[in-house]
């Protein structure tokens, strides 16, 4: 139920409010995505969707500490 | 090109390796539950369960809304869908769960025109595009449905739809961990966060709950290898004794959640005590629509009538969705309880602990390691 998987915005096809809404690309797919909850997002941005609304900007930054941290247990294992 | 933010998750070899840390960190039995059933899904999916260790056990608890649904209200929607005047949109994993007199799909066959749609706001078009029909939306969901099902009803007051309404069975998980917590049976040392969830909600609350039970609690994410680093993350916690609220799912969730959303929810719900099926009524635990916007309710708009229901005496969905029966110990499991043919809700959705298992577990269990629990 609380499928949402992410697609990077290709535009921002209506800026206005509640409406705000853009194209929205998962792999080969393109989809029309409501974006009223990520008025910062932008062209370029990855979104996560949910039942045709993007409820969150992923934060690459986020990402890229997330699989650093693993790397870092990686790097322990092997020095063990 | 693997896709972004999902290819680099669901690396084998990665996901291996973590599990190898939590084997080597975990010196004691941990029970760890999940409360979201996409996370369920994906543990029995990819395997997950079967590569830890023997003393790191896993619950799958009442995170399937679906599955939570009271079977009055799923009456309520049989009645108010059997309406000539109705098109009665719902998400396709509602068609087929039991109630008392039937199901959906059982409505549709009649005659009743009931139509699967992937978000509220298709069904808000059709109540566009039909204006002599009443459009009904069966709004199932938790706090990640919830502003989409928000948005549905400010978009029909702002553009004056008027024959469009919702059955809203929203519902909302810390006080569903809570009632789990506080029962004498529990066997919870851990949660996994629902990510999507606190994607929505932010995770402010859940300090209180992990410093209150004394259990950590690891907001995680739905790939493989977000998994297999909230199972480590939480056994990590428990190992130190600590008790914490930790983010792995953080390229994600915000501590404060996605405010525009919640902004919205609060705007045009409010929080009531609220029965879950298999687990009787939770305090402050589901979403109606306020005052202002009670125009929008269906069950007002249908008076539909009361049918009191008692799920199957063979179904034991509720000690499942508590954590306190593994399916495969149900003896109806696989027998006369199928995704065929369903006892209880667990067994209907593809998100049910139950499903899940007959779908991708049901062989590939692990004999004489104590992982079973019974009630």
């Amino acid at each position: 139920m609380c499928l949402a998987v992410p697609g990077r915005i290709e535009e921002i096809t209506n800026d206005d409010g509640l409406a705000r809404s853009g194209r929205v690309r998962f792999g080969g797919v393109v989809r029309e995505v409501n974006l009223a909850f990520v008025p910062e997002a932008i062209p370029g941005d990855y979104v996560i969707v949910h039942v045709g609304f993007a409820i969150s900007r992923l934060d690459e930054k986020a990402a890229l500490e997330t699989l650093s941290d693993l790397t870092r247990i990686f790097e322990a294992e092997d020095q063990t | 090109m693997s896709l972004p933010y999902v290819g680099e998750y669901r690396e084998g070899e990665a996901v291996a390796r973590v599990i190898a840390e939590i084997r080597r960190v975990a010196t004691r039995p941990w029970t760890i539950m999940e409360v979201c059933g996409g996370q369920t899904h994906a543990l029995v999916r990819f395997g997950i369960e079967e590569l830890l260790p023997d003393n790191v056990r896993l619950l799958h608890g009442p995170g399937c809304p679906v599955c939570v649904t009271p079977a009055e209200m799923i009456e309520n929607g049989l009645q108010i869908a059997a309406r000539p005047e109705v098109i009665f949109c719902t998400f396709g994993d509602m068609l087929r769960v039991p109630a008392v007199t039937g199901d959906l799909q059982t409505v549709k066959a009649r005659g009743g025109d009931v139509r699967i749609v992937y978000s509220p706001m298709d069904a808000l078009d059709l109540a566009k595009r039909h204006p002599d029909r009443e459009v009904v939306f069966f709004a199932v969901g938790f706090e990640t449905t919830a502003p989409a099902n928000a948005m549905a009803v400010a978009q029909a007051r702002a553009q004056k739809i008027t024959n469009f309404s919702l059955l809203v069975s929203q519902v909302l998980i810390p006080p569903a961990m809570v009632e789990i917590l506080k029962s004498p049976e529990c066997r919870v040392d851990g949660f996994l966060g629902a990510g999507h969830v606190c994607t929505v909600s932010g995770f402010a609350g859940y300090h209180e709950l992990a410093r209150r039970f004394r259990v950590p609690i690891v907001v995680t994410g739905f790939e493989p290898l977000d998994l297999a680093q909230g199972i480590l993350m939480c056994v990590r916690q428990l190992e130190a004794g600590r008790n914490e609220v930790e983010n792995q799912y953080s390229r994600s969730v915000r501590p404060d959640g996605n405010p525009h959303a919640l902004e919205l929810i609060h705007t045009v719900f409010e929080i009531v005590d609220r029965p879950w099926r298999g687990l009787g009524v939770i305090p402050g635990s589901g979403l109606v629509l306020r005052e202002e916007y009670r125009e929008y309710d269906a069950e007002l708009r249908f008076s539909p009538d009361y049918v009191a229901a008692t799920d199957s005496e063979l179904c034991q969905s509720g000690l499942v969705l508590q954590g306190r029966l593994d399916p495969r110990d149900c003896p109806e499991f696989g027998q006369r309880c199928t995704p065929e043919h369903p006892l209880g809700a667990t067994m209907v959705s593809s998100e049910g602990g139950c499903a899940a298992y007959y779908r991708y577990g049901r062989h590939a269990r692990t004999s004489g390691t104590g992982k079973n629990v019974r009630p």
